[in-house]
């Protein structure tokens, strides 16, 4: 029920961001999402890709800090109003979304978003107790 | 004009006669009273009879600023604690800070040596003394302060910061002499200038800045930014506070030292030879007057050299050229003294943090600043960017908590700061 997800921290300097995707699209390693972060000093680049352990090694090799993070692919009814009983339900339970993003991709007919929850696990359970389909990795990588 | 006529136009073979009588005194007592002193006495084969003309004080062993740190607290006061009147502290290399202590007769000394000073300066008992040095631990503010007032002059203990507050004083309580960093000085023409106020059209005569070092170039700037005469001092807390050393307004050429009070030699950092009057090094001073902490042959890290040259304004004692660097790595930022390695040891003290830093200075406009740019590295990187803004506040708060200085901190990523062979180069001044 769980996606990896990468995170790498990027100074504000000119070109950090292209040579990630460079590094990235060398090794052959798709994007399947991604989400920047930013301050003003520095931002945080968070990545779904189709080969997480490539790209860690990759990254690394190039010198860039980076970490793996457990997010969740949730799917949205795509109408208005759908995002919104997801949140409530989150919500009702306690669960705190730290950040989230749309991916590009459909599932069915529906929108997927990303989220990033304080407790991942009450977060599964709430969820699909309420009906919310959650998607396993394999299911986010070939989507 | 001059305050203490007797003593600050002594014939030089009188100010050699009391130097030696006065080292011969302080070398008895800081080997029958301070442990750290008998024992390095002893290791050197130093029999305190052995001082029979100033020439002998190079056989004594240097002080270094380590020993006060070993000493901490109390370890190097010559007198119990009792006969300690008043207690000062300034930056150590690491945590903790160099302490000193005074005994009434040392605090007397000390307000003498600075109404010296101030009449030096051009200052004089009608003056009002606008002091905005820092009051507390750091010896500025109540040095000059109880030099002012030993002068008879009209204090008014503003202390630092507070810029507008300041120039509202200066204005309804008509200060005529201004004590203060330089570069605190032409903060203030900049914040008057913002406010409508013409500083120039203020009273206020005579400049009296130190703690930080400043160029011919700056003294111009402020002369002309503030309509006053700007003077140079010199001290340390080590030695005693302010008032060690200033510049003559006659001359405005060189820091005239109290010789009957320190004994000033200059060396080669290196080698530690004693070096001929004219040549430049390391400023090392011997305290021959103090009575809480006397030090002997104290490295004072600041680079300079010494003239005998007689001086227009009739005082016998030696100058020191103007300050013009150190031979540690310590920088003064905003008037605080900072060492990189007490930069390092706040980092070591958060969980995680590899100690890959860099410390750039800049002059903004008027004041310093200092950015500490820290790596991240897997350990610290975290995913939320709360998370990493907290580790950036965490380390400034530290830093400002420790070392009284603010900074900004700027995470960068890892393997951006050079790695050098040997000793890594932490700081970057761009002033």
């Amino acid at each position: 029920m769980k996606v990896e997800q990468i995170s790498i921290f990027i100074e504000n300097k000119s070109g950090r961001l292209a040579e990630v995707t460079r590094v990235l699209g060398e090794a052959q390693v798709n994007i399947r999402a991604l989400s920047l972060a930013d301050t003003s000093d520095f931002g945080i680049l968070r990545l779904i890709v189709d080969n997480t352990d490539l790209a860690l090694r990759e990254l690394k090799s190039h010198a860039f800090t980076v970490n793996k993070t457990e997010v969740v692919g949730v799917e949205v009814p795509d109408q208005p109003g759908g995002l919104c009983s997801i949140l409530e339900i989150l919500d009702n339970n306690r669960i705190n979304v730290e950040y989230m993003y749309a991916f590009v991709e459909r599932s069915g007919g529906n929108a997927v978003i990303i989220f990033r929850f304080d407790n991942i696990d009450e977060a599964i359970r709430a969820l699909t107790e309420n009906g919310i389909r959650v998607l396993k990795g394999e299911q986010i990588a070939s989507l | 004009m001059i305050w203490n006529d007797e003593f600050e136009t002594l014939p030089r073979e009188a100010i050699e006669a009391l130097q030696l009588k006065r080292l011969q005194q302080t070398v008895e007592r800081v080997n029958a009273t301070v442990p750290f002193y008998k024992e390095t006495f002893r290791q050197a084969g130093i029999v305190p009879g052995v001082i029979k003309s100033l020439d002998d004080l190079q056989r004594l062993p240097f002080t270094l600023k380590q020993d006060m740190r070993d000493n901490y607290p109390y370890g190097l006061f010559a007198v119990p604690l009792e006969q300690i009147v008043r207690i000062h502290a300034s930056s150590g290399t690491t945590g903790k800070p160099t302490v000193v202590g005074y005994t009434r007769r040392d605090i007397d000394t000390w307000s003498e040596l600075m109404a010296r000073s101030f009449v030096a300066a051009g200052a004089h008992k009608g003056d009002v003394i606008h002091n905005a040095y820092g009051y507390g631990l750091f010896t500025g503010g109540l040095g000059a302060h109880y030099g002012a007032e030993k002068l008879g002059a009209s204090v008014i203990p503003m202390s630092g910061g507070n810029s507008k507050k300041q120039l509202m004083i200066m204005q309804d309580f008509g200060s005529t002499v201004l004590t203060c960093t330089p570069s605190y000085s032409l903060f203030l023409a900049e914040i008057a200038a913002e406010e409508g106020i013409d500083i120039r059209d203020l009273k206020l005569r005579v400049g009296i800045f130190g703690a930080e070092p400043w160029s011919e170039t700056m003294r111009r700037e402020i002369e002309s930014k503030l309509n006053l005469k700007a003077i140079d001092i010199y001290g340390l807390s080590e030695i005693l506070g302010p008032g060690v050393g200033i510049e003559c307004i006659e001359a405005q050429n060189g820091l005239h030292i109290w010789e009957d009070h320190f004994i000033p030699e200059i060396i080669d950092p290196d080698s530690g030879a004693v070096l001929p009057v004219g040549e430049k090094g390391e400023l090392v001073i011997t305290t021959i007057t103090k009575e809480g902490i006397p030090l002997i042959r104290y490295r004072t890290r600041d680079i300079t050299r010494l003239t005998r040259e007689p001086c227009i304004c009739g005082r016998t004692h030696a100058r020191l050229e103007r300050l013009s660097g150190r031979s540690d790595d310590m920088l003064i930022i905003r008037g605080v003294n900072v060492f990189p390695s007490q930069i390092e040891s706040v980092l070591f003290n958060i969980d995680g943090v590899e100690p890959h830093y860099q410390l750039i200075v800049e002059r903004d406009g008027t004041l310093d600043t200092l950015e500490v740019q820290v790596e991240v590295n897997e350990e610290t990187f975290s995913d939320e960017i709360k998370v990493l803004q907290g580790l950036a506040g965490s380390i400034r708060k530290e830093i400002k908590d420790l070392l009284g200085v603010t900074c900004i901190v700027r995470l960068v990523e890892p393997k951006s700061i050079a790695r050098s062979e040997g000793k890594a180069r932490r700081v970057i001044d761009n002033r």
